[in-house]
């Protein structure tokens, strides 16, 4: 690695209530390892009760809580990590549309392993508006592109909608339970038995209370008998019970395994968005993040009031 | 069907381990792809549970691959019969579902479906579709997605 550099850095660090505006600067005087443009928050939003790893805690000062809490409640609004694909005007045109957006849509935290209802325009339909309950069995896409998949299974027959978050189509997204799953990708639950994603459509609400923690479900899952769509006993997945493969299975499965990526930093770099960049984005939404939870608290009152009455 | 059952049976017993690698379905509705009936017509019953579900022998379009709303010809139970896809397994657009299944319904020569009911839902935008034959199937649907 290149020799220690000595970094001096100057971060405006904003006040949530926008009063106090302080300067901060601070100083690296470490290798790579310490070199804050290296460090990078992962964009894939690990589960909350785990200990975050110290590169982002360190970090973590110089923004807010409110702020740092954003990288899970909407990890879409991270710029692409793939630097040939980074625009940083058409990033930030895309970041006041999705606020835009949010400011009119209510768009729930949600992890895979939710269960969500979304409510649809269809011309077709009674009402115009259609709605579907299911698991979000995996999500992904950045910026206006984001997306997510919901699943369900009515009368027998396992059923996928995948929805564009930003999509104009989209008129109400509900959220019936936040939880998360053992695993960052469901796609499983595609070879296995109906019952594990089955869900009732008039499922009540389960309350959780905002900023309260996000439970894990550690339900494991038994799949279905091969044959599978994707083979499964080589993606290392938590929350399946016993594949019951023939041993040559699991040798194959270690064969190809690349337990060394996890060490691997420059893939790491390439994957996620640097700490600097999060801290950028999150700095120019703060504000209108603001006034739109504002604007949802009155409006959550109002229909309380409403419905008292 | 004899010729294909020959050819797997020299691939695992001629060569023993196959050398070659496979990847993953397309789940495509193209000629010869399986279907699922999903009405309660007798005959797309007696498919399903004989084992042998209807096989697609031809997509009437350009492409030749089949998709929600396209009509089909297949053989089923030693006839020539066609019929409607109205679900598919392959990725979809957004908002429009993707079935775990690749379903059809029968209809005979005059496009009247042979059943009475449509078991599973079916998807809400084919009801744009809902011109001439179509619409006798789409009359038949218990529920829409």
């Amino acid at each position: 690695m290149a020799a220690s550099i000595a970094l001096a850095r100057q971060i405006t660090r904003v006040n949530i209530n926008n009063t106090k505006i302080c300067r901060l600067s601070t100083v690296c005087t470490d290798g790579a390892f310490c070199n804050a443009s290296l460090k990078r928050y992962s964009d894939v939003a690990p589960s909350r009760s785990d200990p975050e790893p110290d590169v982002v805690e360190s970090h973590n000062e110089t923004l807010s809580n409110a702020q740092a809490h954003y990288r899970y409640i909407f990890p879409e609004i991270l710029p692409n990590p793939d630097s040939t694909r980074r625009n940083k005007v058409c990033e930030m045109l895309e970041r006041n549309d999705m606020m835009n957006r949010r400011s009119v849509l209510e768009i729930p935290e949600f992890y895979v392993g939710s269960i969500l209802a979304v409510t649809a325009s269809d011309k077709y339909a009674a009402g115009n508006t259609s709605r579907f309950v299911g698991i979000c069995i995996d999500r992904g896409g950045c910026g206006l592109r984001a997306w997510f998949i919901l699943r369900n299974v009515i009368d027998d027959q396992g059923i996928e909608i995948m929805y564009e978050m930003y999509s104009p189509m989209i008129r109400e997204i509900q959220m019936l339970k936040l939880e998360k799953r053992l695993d960052e990708s469901l796609l499983y639950l595609r070879d296995a038995p109906n019952e594990y994603s089955t869900f009732d459509f008039d499922m009540a609400e389960v309350p959780h209370v905002a900023g309260d923690h996000v439970p894990i479900n550690p339900l494991k899952v038994k799949l279905r008998s091969r044959p599978w769509l994707e083979r499964y006993e080589r993606q290392d997945l938590k929350g399946v019970e016993d594949l019951g493969l023939a041993q040559k299975f699991y040798d194959r499965a270690k064969q190809l395994a690349t337990p060394w990526e996890k060490y691997d930093i420059m893939k790491q770099y390439r994957a996620t968005v640097t700490a600097e960049d999060q801290d950028e984005v999150f700095r120019d939404i703060h504000e209108k993040q603001q006034q739109i939870e504002q604007a949802r608290i009155v409006r959550r009152r109002r229909k309380k009031l409403q419905s008292n009455r | 069907m004899s010729c294909l059952t020959l050819l797997n049976g020299a691939i695992r017993n001629g060569f023993g381990k196959a050398s070659f690698s496979t990847t993953q379905s397309l789940q495509q509705i193209i000629k010869l792809s399986r279907l699922r009936v999903v009405d309660n017509s007798a005959l797309g019953r007696a498919a399903m549970q004989s084992g042998k579900p209807p096989r697609c022998i031809h997509v009437y379009k350009n492409t030749g691959v089949g998709t929600i709303g396209d009509k089909i010809l297949v053989a089923i139970m030693g006839q020539k019969k066609r019929g409607y896809i109205i679900g598919c397994r392959q990725k979809q657009a957004a908002g429009v579902p993707r079935f775990d299944s690749n379903n059809m319904v029968l209809v005979d020569d005059s496009g009247t479906p042979l059943g009475t009911r449509i078991r599973v839902p079916v998807p809400s935008c084919l009801r744009g579709k809902a011109t001439g034959d179509f619409s006798k199937v789409l009359a038949i649907a218990s529920k829409f997605v």
